[in-house]
């Protein structure tokens, strides 16, 4: 489909003034995570600051735009930039101070989630939001503002930034905290890129006092279950995770396994400067120490289609039914990286990838909503094959996802075949969220429309949002695909 | 300066985009109606101004809040204008899946005319610029992994004949740097389809002295696009001139040189 506001030139383009070229050798394919879609792009890799500002400059001479990646690991869209620029940020990944002290770390934008923890670990922190995987980047969890499995405990990451330094397109440099040029702290975070581009951002880690967290497992049998498990624990525990069968319908509706963690307390581990070491953090490579966990994804691959991942889903709720209740010791990168744990698994997915819907609905309107959504989508045919349930709370970010509620992500694979009806899908369920005042996050979305931002993000949210973005980026040199779909060029 | 195209990408609605390299008359004319008909966004591109905006204009008015026709006016026969202007429409387009070189002429030459002009117009048209701009998408279409070349060449190119040396050399050219191209870029997961036309019924019809089964350029078109979704290497348009080629292309020498067609 192409935007509205599109318009036929009235006249052709004259060659006259040919507009100057990039180099081919910057061109390169760049998909979204999901790889449900993916577009070239003219990528560049700085290093440094200068190479950063003549990056922009370059921008400006060719009449290119600029989206930033980081790790690369938003589902949809958000660093996609299609013939236009791509600043891949991840050679821009040193430590600039560190505190073992008091936990303050100032660390440039391409630092990845993995090399933070393994930086800070075996001085006794963790960071304190951190992603299903470890190769997101700090940058890239700013300026998506992501959430953690302890979201409704410890916010969003931005929460947790105490201050950032932003390169705006023309190259000047500005200190952004809470008490300088706050409006612009407080929408860069959740900014999705679009005011300026990270150089350093400091922020503050847990102290943790063990290697190792306490995990509790715990099948629930439908959605009700789910909820008063949640209901039941977000007081005393630090992370929750729950896990969805959404093939599972009538009476089974929501059923699923819930893991919960804690962090020890200060003695209870009896050698922490040995737990807390590297060695004892890492994931196995191999799978019952046979089978490279590179190749696991084949192994998933005949199973990804509704016959097969129902007769998965149906055997994991059971088999978290008969070890439910089960306490044990797992380390923080084993409990966290989940998503690390099979490389390339999205792969198993197929060629037409998947993409994430992961609506945020108010807690007392959450019930409701999930299970409509899980029943809309099982009438549509169309059963999601992952589903994730969380509990977060609401942040001040200009842009954000947050709220006092419960999220509920859901990957759907994506073939040439079912791409319209899942379309169709998101716009029903789409409307389910925005009647329970639900919101939704940029670094899954690939479905989001204006209208749909508009309403759940209001309209003086993005007003101010443009305000600060005519203010930073005056020549709207940033933008991403992203940015163009759900708020325009313009 | 004018709007450009303007597209914008979403993840689950992807769009079909294609360049067609001389298309305000004849084949390339039809081609591009043919391909928005499809639902591609089409960079459509010719040196006359006038017959290009209307065309566009003219597909554009279907729908006029998503037009799917965007003119560039370009002479081929200027390659070094290539480069740049193929970067700016793709990135007016916001991407690239196929690029048509229909960009081709005749000039009428008696059997005892060696015009040296005559040829070069001809081979410059013809060839040259099919190689500046093939050769931008061959590059493009190599790193992206994907996309679809297609040469509009004719059967003219099957064998040198006494009444056209200039138009058959350009169109034999172009059938081996098509081949080349498809040689190279095949394992890029790259497709390049050459397409053959008989007589078409177009501005260059008229220097063909004698015609038979001549086809509107709306039916070529339709078996063009035909052949792009099947994703054919070498083609005849329509199919029954492959048996005529196929028997021009064994006819030993010493009975063609006899022949005066």
């Amino acid at each position: 489909m192409i935007e509205k506001s599109a318009k036929p030139s009235t006249n052709s383009r004259k060659t006259a003034v040919p507009s100057p070229t990039l180099p081919d050798e910057h061109l390169e394919i760049v998909s979204g995570w999901g790889e449900s879609t993916r577009g070239m792009s003219y990528v560049y890799r700085p290093s440094t600051l200068e190479a950063l500002a003549n990056v922009f400059e370059t921008a400006r001479r060719t009449g290119r735009t600029v989206a930033m990646r980081g790790g690369g690991n938003s589902y949809g869209d958000a660093f996609m930039n299609d013939e236009n620029i791509v600043l891949d940020l991840r050679r821009m990944n040193r430590v600039l101070d560190w505190d073992p002290g008091n936990g303050r770390i100032r660390v440039e934008p391409g630092m990845s989630i993995h090399e933070l923890w393994q930086y800070v670990i075996e001085d006794g922190w963790w960071p304190p939001v951190v992603t299903g995987t470890s190769k997101t980047t700090i940058g890239g969890c700013a300026g998506m503002n992501v959430h953690g499995k302890n979201s409704w405990r410890k916010g969003t990451i931005g929460d947790h930034i105490l201050e950032f330094d932003l390169m705006l397109p023309s190259g000047e440099i500005i200190p952004c905290s809470r008490t300088e040029n706050s409006d612009i702290f407080h929408a860069a975070i959740g900014g999705m890129g679009m005011l300026g581009c990270f150089t350093s951002l400091t922020l503050k880690m847990t102290r943790i006092y063990s290697g190792y967290l306490q995990v509790h497992t715990q099948a629930q049998p439908d959605l009700a279950g789910m909820f008063d498990y949640f209901h039941g624990y977000v007081d005393e525990s630090d992370y929750i995770v729950g896990w969805m069968d959404a093939f599972a319908g009538g009476a089974a509706l929501g059923r699923g396994d819930v893991h919960r963690a804690y962090y020890l307390p200060e003695g209870a581990d009896p050698n922490p400067s040995q737990s807390l070491r590297l060695e004892n953090q890492h994931v196995p490579e191999n799978l019952f120490g046979i089978v490279p966990k590179s190749i696991m994804w084949l192994g998933m691959r005949p199973f990804m289609n509704n016959v097969g991942t129902k007769l998965i889903n149906t055997a994991k709720y059971y088999a978290g039914q008969v070890t439910g209740g089960k306490v044990y010791p797992q380390t923080h990168a084993a409990f966290h990286f989940l998503l690390d744990y099979v490389p390339h698994w999205k792969k198993a997915y197929g060629p037409g990838g998947l993409i994430q819907y992961q609506p945020f609905v108010p807690k007392d309107k959450a019930p409701a909503a999930f299970a409509e959504i899980l029943r809309v989508s099982q009438a549509f045919g169309q059963p999601n094959y992952l589903t994730v349930f969380k509990r977060h709370r609401p942040d001040d970010f200009l842009l954000s996802h947050a709220l006092d509620g419960f999220s509920m992500a859901m990957d759907f694979r994506i073939t040439p075949d079912n791409r319209h009806q899942i379309l169709k899908l998101t716009r029903a369920l789409d409307e389910i969220v925005l009647a329970a005042n639900g919101r939704f996050y940029f670094a899954k979305d690939s479905t989001v429309r204006p209208e749909v931002a508009r309403a759940y993000l209001g309209e003086e949210a993005i007003t101010q949002f443009r305000a600060l973005k005519a203010r930073c980026d005056p020549d709207n040199i940033l933008q991403s695909n992203l940015w163009r779909r759900v708020f325009g060029a313009a | 300066m004018s709007k450009k195209a303007n597209i914008v990408s979403k993840p689950l609605q992807p769009i079909k985009r294609a360049i067609v390299v001389g298309a305000s008359s004849g084949i390339g004319a039809a081609l591009t109606r043919e391909l928005v008909g499809r639902g591609y966004v089409v960079a459509a591109l010719a040196r006359r101004e006038g017959e290009l905006n209307a065309l566009c204009a003219a597909l554009n008015a279907y729908s006029p809040d998503t037009p799917r026709a965007f003119p560039y006016v370009h002479d081929v026969t200027n390659s070094d204008a290539v480069p740049a202007l193929f970067q700016t429409i793709v990135q007016d387009l916001g991407g690239l899946d196929l690029v048509v070189y229909a960009a081709g002429m005749q000039t009428a030459v008696s059997l005892d005319e060696y015009d040296t002009a005559k040829d070069k117009t001809m081979i410059d048209t013809n060839l040259i610029g099919a190689v500046a701009w093939l050769n931008q998408a061959a590059v493009r279409f190599s790193r992206a992994r994907r996309g679809h070349i297609v040469g509009i060449s004719s059967i003219a190119g099957d064998r040198g004949r006494v009444g056209a040396p200039g138009y058959n050399t350009s169109k034999a050219g172009l059938n081996t740097f098509l081949e080349a191209l498809r040689n190279r870029l095949a394992k890029k997961g790259v497709t390049v389809t050459t397409i053959k036309p008989g007589f078409v019924d177009t501005a260059l019809l008229k220097n063909a002295p004698k015609t038979f089964w001549v086809i509107s350029p709306e039916e070529a078109a339709q078996q063009i696009a035909a052949a792009i979704q099947q994703k054919r290497q070498v083609v005849y348009v329509p199919a029954r001139w492959g048996l005529v080629g196929l028997i021009i292309r064994h006819i030993p020498s010493f009975i063609f040189r006899r022949l005066n067609f």
